[in-house]
C-alpha cells in the first residue's frame, strides 16, 4: 500500500508527463487506415507529431482543427466539421478520432455534437468511422488519454452482442487482446508468437506492431496509417473465446467490452518478470485448453537461469523509476522479484492503480522530484525515458531507457520487454549497466609510508581525510 | 490575451515583402489539412537558445511536455535552457482561477532553485483564453523578487510559428534590449592597429554549434559580437544589443521586426545575409565591412576571404568530383532557399526545384537569378507532391526539414536534414566540409540499392513470369 505524495510545488521542472491527446493519438495510430485529429491550435498537433516522429522514426499521420484567434473566442464547431470532412474527402480513412485539447476544452467545445452534425450533413461518408474523445491536456497523461480513446473506440465500433448476434466462442481460436500504451511493437510481436504457440489467434486492439513497426512497403506514401487493427475486425470481438487485458489503465475499456459482448475477461497488470508471465501462460493454457508448450517452458527456465546469474548485480540495487502508473508498476514488480529496492518511484498523475503498487511511497511529480528523492536515497540506477538521461547523468548513475519518448537511441520503440524472453533481456540489460557503470569500488588508499614510485603519486591529488 | 489589434500590428511588418505582395505564407490554415506549428512554438524556438534564462511555459502540460529539452541548439557554457519548466496547469487551476497564483509562485521557485539572471514567461492558449494577466504578474514578480521577468505573450491560437518569432523578438525589444551597456572592451583583446566594431546577429541559432565555424573569423576581423539572437546567447548579452554599430539578419526574416525596430529606435543599420555556402559566407563578411565603412577592415576582410576560400576550395576538390551533377530537390519552406542553392551550386550540384511557399517575391527573383527562368518552384509541400517532383525531375536527393525525412526514406529517396533539429552544422567555410560529407554519405550509400531491389525469390518469379 503505497503512500501517494501529491504535487506540492508551483513549477513543474523537467516534466515527466506527456499529455492525453498524445495517448489518444497513439491509440488511434494502432488502427488500420486511421487518422487522429486534435481539436486545438496547430501547435498541439505539431508538437505531438514531433514527439512521435522522434520516438518511432516513422511518418506519423496526425491532423489539426487549426483553431485561431477567431474560432478560439467565437466557437470552433465549424473547424471540427470542416476538418472531418476534409480528411474524409482527401484520404477516405477507415477511422478518424477527434481528440480535444486544453484549448478546446477550456473553450467548452462539444465535439460529440459536432460529430453528430457532421454525420447528419454528410451521409456520403457513412463508411468513415468518426469517434470523438475528451482528452484535455490539463488532466491525466498519455496513459489515461490512451485508455479513454480506446474505450470510446470500443463503444462506437463494437456492436452489442444482442443486436449483432455475436456470442463468445463462435470463433474458436480468437482471443481479443486489449493492450495499453506501454507495449511496444516488439512486445506485440512477441505476444503474437506466444499466443500462436497455444494455437490461439490474437486480435490486438489496438495493434501498433502492424502500423508503427517500421515496415517498409511498396507504397511511396500514405496519408493514413498502413496496418493496425482492422476496423472490420472490431465487429468480431464478440465472437472471441476470451479477452486478455494488459494494463490496469484499461479496466474501463475492458469492462465495456465485456458488457457489450459477454466475452470473459482475463485482467493482467503487465508481462514483466517471472510471476507476471506465469499468470499469462496459465491464462492461455486455460483459454486454449492446451498445455503450456515445451518451448515456452524452456524459455521460462532460461529466465530462471538469468535470475540466478543477475541477482548478484541486482540484489539490493537502489533503483529510481519515473513512469506512468502501469509501466511504473511493471518495473517495480520485476525489479523487486530480483531483490532490488525501489528508492524513488515517480509518476505523472494520480490513478486508481497507485495505492496498489508495492512501494512505500509514490511521488506524483516530475524528473526533478526523482532527482531529489534519488539523491537523498543514494540511487544507483535510473529507469526512465530519454528526458531522464540528463537526470541520471547529474545523479551519476546509469539509466535504463524505457517508456515515452525515447529519442536519443535507435530502435527503442521496437525493444521487446514482455514474455520470459523479454524479461530475461531486461535482466541482462540491467545487470550490464551495473557491471559497466555502477559497481561501487572501494576508494583507493595510499599509505603515508608507501614506497610506490614517485611518478605514480604525482598523478593523483593528495588524499584528504 | 493579445488583442486582435496587437496581432495585426505584429503581422504588419513593413520590412517584410509579404506585406505588399501576395502573401502565400500567411494564409489561414485549413482544418484537417494543415501543417506547421503555432505562435508559442515559434516564440519558444526563437528564444530558448538564450542559455542562462529560466524559460517557464505557462499552460497545461501539452505545450512544454512534448517540446522541452530541444537539443538542436548548443551553448558554450550555461545550460539552464535544457531544464524544462512549466506551470503544468491542472483542471482546478483553470476552473478555480488559480493559474495566475501558480505562475507567481512558479517564478519564485525558479529563482530560488536556479538563481537565473532572468525569467521568461511564455503564455499559451489556455491561460490566454481564461484571461490571465501575465504582464501584470511578470511585473509584480519582478518587483517582488528583484529579477527581470519577461512576458512573452505567445498563445498558440494567435497564429503561425512565424508570428511567434515576431512576438518573441518584440518582447526582447520592449523588455530586454537597451537595459544594460556592453562591458568595456578588455585591454587584453584590443589590438593597436585595428578598430574593434560591435555587431549583432539576429536569427542565428547556433544549430549543432555551427556558428562556432564562423565566430573565429569574426573575432579575427575584430568584430565583437555583442549578441546573437539567440544562439549561445546570455541574458546580459541580449541587454546590450542596442549598442551595436550594425546588425546582420541571418538567413531568415523571422525576426526582421527586431532589426527594423533597432534601426528605428537606435539608428542601427542592418543587412541580410547567410553563412551557408562559400559565396554567401564571403558576401556576409564583405557586407559587414561595407556597412561599417572601415577601409582597413575591408582590406583585411578580403585577405581573410582569399585565404579561407583558397583553403576550403582545395579541401572540397575531391568531394566536388563525387557530387558534381547530382540533382537536388530543395524544400526548405522558402526563406533559406536562395542561400542553400548557392551553397549547392558552389559544389557543382544541380538544383532541379525548390520550395517557395514562404518566399517573398524578392526571394523568388533571387532564386530565378541563380537557377534560371524556368526553374521549378514548389508551393505545395505535401509529401505526395514532393515525391512526385523527385520522380519527375529525377532528383538524386531531397534536402528538406526533418518533418519530411520519413517521407523521403519511406519512398527510398536519399535525404539531408536542413532544419533546426539537425545534428550537424553547415555554416561557414568549414561547414561546407560537413555538408559535402553528409551529402555524399546519403547519396552514395549502398543501402539504396539494397532497399529498392526486391527479394531474390521475388525477382525469380518476375523472370519466370
Amino acid at each position: 500500500m503505497a503512500d501517494i505524495l501529491k504535487r506540492n510545488k508551483a513549477l513543474s521542472v523537467n516534466p515527466l508527463k506527456a499529455s492525453q491527446p498524445i495517448g489518444g493519438s497513439l491509440a488511434t495510430l494502432g488502427f488500420n487506415r486511421a487518422m487522429p485529429m486534435l481539436h486545438g491550435s496547430q501547435g498541439c498537433t505539431a508538437f505531438a507529431k514531433v514527439f512521435f516522429v522522434r520516438h518511432f522514426r516513422e511518418p506519423i499521420p496526425l491532423q489539426s482543427t487549426a483553431m485561431d484567434q477567431g474560432s478560439s473566442v467565437m466557437g470552433a464547431d465549424e473547424n471540427v466539421v470542416e476538418g472531418i470532412k476534409t480528411i474524409a474527402e482527401k484520404s477516405r480513412p477507415a477511422l478518424i478520432t477527434i481528440l480535444t485539447t486544453g484549448l478546446s476544452e477550456t473553450q467548452g467545445a462539444d465535439v460529440h455534437r459536432n460529430v453528430r452534425e457532421f454525420r447528419e450533413a454528410n451521409p456520403e461518408f457513412a463508411d468513415v468511422a468518426v469517434v470523438a474523445v475528451n482528452t484535455p491536456d490539463f488532466t491525466g497523461s498519455v496513459e489515461t488519454g490512451f485508455a479513454a480513446t480506446l474505450t470510446e473506440i470500443i463503444r462506437a465500433l463494437v456492436p452489442d452482442a444482442k443486436e449483432a448476434g455475436t456470442y463468445p466462442g463462435k470463433r474458436k481460436r480468437q482471443v481479443n487482446v486489449l493492450v495499453n500504451y506501454m507495449l511496444t511493437p516488439g512486445d506485440l510481436e512477441a505476444m503474437r508468437d506466444i499466443f500462436e504457440q497455444f494455437q490461439l489467434r490474437p486480435v490486438f486492439v489496438p495493434d501498433i506492431s502492424d502500423s508503427l513497426d517500421g515496415c517498409l512497403t511498396d507504397e511511396d506514401f500514405s496519408p493514413v496509417t498502413i496496418g493496425g487493427t482492422l476496423i472490420s475486425e472490431m465487429a468480431t470481438l464478440g465472437d472471441a473465446l476470451a479477452t486478455v487485458v494488459i494494463g490496469p489503465s484499461l479496466l474501463k475499456a475492458a469492462e465495456l467490452l465485456e458488457q457489450k459482448t459477454g466475452v470473459p475477461t482475463y485482467n493482467l497488470d503487465h508481462l514483466y518478470g517471472l510471476k507476471a508471465n506465469d499468470a499469462l501462460m496459465s491464462a492461455l493454457a486455460e483459454i486454449s485448453g492446451n498445455d503450456v508448450p515445451e518451448r515456452i517452458e524452456r524459455q521460462r527456465s532460461q529466465l530462471q537461469d538469468a535470475m540466478l546469474d543477475t541477482h548478484f548485480m541486482l540484489g539490493q540495487l537502489r533503483i529510481a523509476i519515473a513512469a506512468d502508473a502501469d509501466l511504473l508498476n511493471a518495473f517495480v514488480e520485476q525489479v523487486q522479484e530480483m531483490g532490488a529496492e525501489v528508492v524513488a518511484a515517480v509518476t505523472s498523475c494520480n490513478v486508481p492503480l497507485l495505492p496498489r503498487i508495492p512501494v512505500a511511497s509514490i511521488k506524483i511529480g516530475d524528473l526533478e522530484d526523482m532527482e531529489l528523492i534519488g539523491k537523498a536515497n543514494k540511487v544507483q540506477l535510473v529507469i526512465g525515458n530519454s528526458h531522464a538521461v540528463d537526470t541520471a547523468e547529474r545523479l551519476g548513475t546509469p539509466i535504463l531507457r524505457a517508456g515515452f519518448p525515447l529519442y536519443d537511441i535507435i530502435g527503442g520503440y521496437q525493444k521487446t520487454w514482455v514474455g520470459y524472453r523479454g524479461s530475461r533481456q531486461t535482466l541482462f540489460d540491467l545487470a550490464n549497466l551495473v557491471i559497466n557503470f555502477s559497481h561501487e569500488e572501494i576508494p583507493v588508499y595510499r599509505s603515508i609510508y608507501g614506497q610506490k614510485p614517485a611518478s605514480e603519486l604525482s598523478n593523483y591529488p593528495p588524499i584528504c581525510h | 490575451m493579445k488583442s486582435t489589434k496587437d496581432i495585426a500590428a505584429l503581422l504588419d511588418e513593413p520590412a517584410c515583402e509579404h506585406n505588399k505582395k501576395e502573401k502565400s505564407g500567411c494564409a489561414k490554415p485549413k482544418p484537417g489539412a494543415s501543417a506547421g506549428g503555432c505562435a508559442f512554438d515559434g516564440a519558444q524556438i526563437a528564444l530558448l537558445p538564450i542559455a542562462d534564462v529560466a524559460h517557464i511555459v505557462h499552460g497545461p502540460i501539452a505545450c512544454a511536455g512534448s517540446s522541452w529539452d530541444n537539443r538542436g541548439t548548443r551553448s558554450s557554457g550555461a545550460d539552464l535552457y535544457r531544464i524544462g519548466m512549466t506551470t503544468d496547469l491542472t483542471e482546478q487551476d483553470i476552473v478555480m482561477g488559480r493559474s495566475e497564483k501558480r505562475l507567481f509562485h512558479a517564478i519564485k521557485q525558479a529563482i530560488d532553485t536556479y538563481s537565473p539572471p532572468a525569467v521568461f514567461i511564455y503564455n499559451t492558449c489556455v491561460p490566454a483564453l481564461i484571461g490571465d494577466d501575465i504582464n501584470a504578474i511578470c511585473k509584480s514578480a519582478q518587483e517582488r523578487w528583484g529579477v527581470p521577468v519577461v512576458p512573452i505573450d505567445s498563445a498558440g491560437f494567435y497564429g503561425t510559428k512565424n508570428l511567434g518569432n515576431r512576438i518573441a523578438g518584440d518582447a526582447m525589444v520592449n523588455h530586454v534590449i537597451g537595459t544594460r551597456d556592453p562591458d568595456p572592451l578588455p585591454l587584453t583583446v584590443q589590438r593597436a592597429e585595428i578598430i574593434i566594431h560591435d555587431v549583432n546577429l539576429i536569427g542565428e541559432y547556433n544549430i549543432a554549434g555551427e556558428f562556432w565555424h564562423v565566430l573565429p573569423l569574426l573575432d579575427e576581423l575584430g568584430l565583437r559580437v555583442l549578441c546573437t539572437l539567440s544562439g549561445d546567447a546570455r541574458f546580459r548579452e541580449v541587454q546590450t544589443m542596442h549598442k551595436a554599430e550594425v546588425n546582420m539578419m541571418v538567413c531568415s526574416k523571422a525576426m526582421v521586426n527586431v532589426a527594423r525596430k533597432l534601426q528605428q529606435q537606435y539608428g542601427t543599420p542592418w543587412f541580410e545575409g547567410s553563412y551557408y555556402g562559400i559565396t554567401d559566407t564571403s558576401q556576409s563578411l564583405r557586407d559587414f565591412a561595407r556597412a561599417l565603412n572601415d577601409p582597413d577592415l575591408t582590406e583585411r576582410t578580403e585577405t581573410l576571404i582569399l585565404r579561407e576560400e583558397t583553403r576550403i576550395r582545395k579541401e572540397l576538390e575531391p568531394w566536388k568530383a563525387r557530387l558534381k551533377g547530382k540533382r537536388v530537390l530543395l524544400f526548405t519552406g522558402g526563406v533559406k532557399s536562395w542561400s542553400v542553392i548557392s551553397a549547392l551550386q558552389d559544389l557543382g550540384m544541380v538544383v532541379v526545384a525548390t520550395g517557395t511557399k514562404k518566399s517573398t517575391e524578392e526571394d523568388k527573383a533571387r532564386i530565378r537569378e541563380l537557377m534560371g527562368e524556368d526553374t521549378v518552384m514548389i508551393d505545395d509541400g505535401s509529401p505526395r507532391a514532393l515525391l512526385k517532383i523527385v520522380h519527375d525531375y529525377k532528383a538524386d536527393i531531397l534536402i528538406a526539414g526533418g518533418r519530411n525525412m520519413y517521407t523521403a526514406l519511406k519512398a527510398k529517396v536519399p535525404f539531408l536534414d536542413i532544419n533546426q533539429e539537425r545534428e550537424f552544422g553547415y555554416e561557414g567555410y568549414q561547414g561546407m566540409l560537413e555538408l559535402v560529407r553528409q551529402l555524399a554519405l546519403t547519396i552514395e550509400s549502398p543501402v539504396w540499392e539494397a532497399v529498392r531491389a526486391p527479394a531474390p525469390w521475388k525477382k525469380r518469379e518476375v523472370n519466370n513470369g
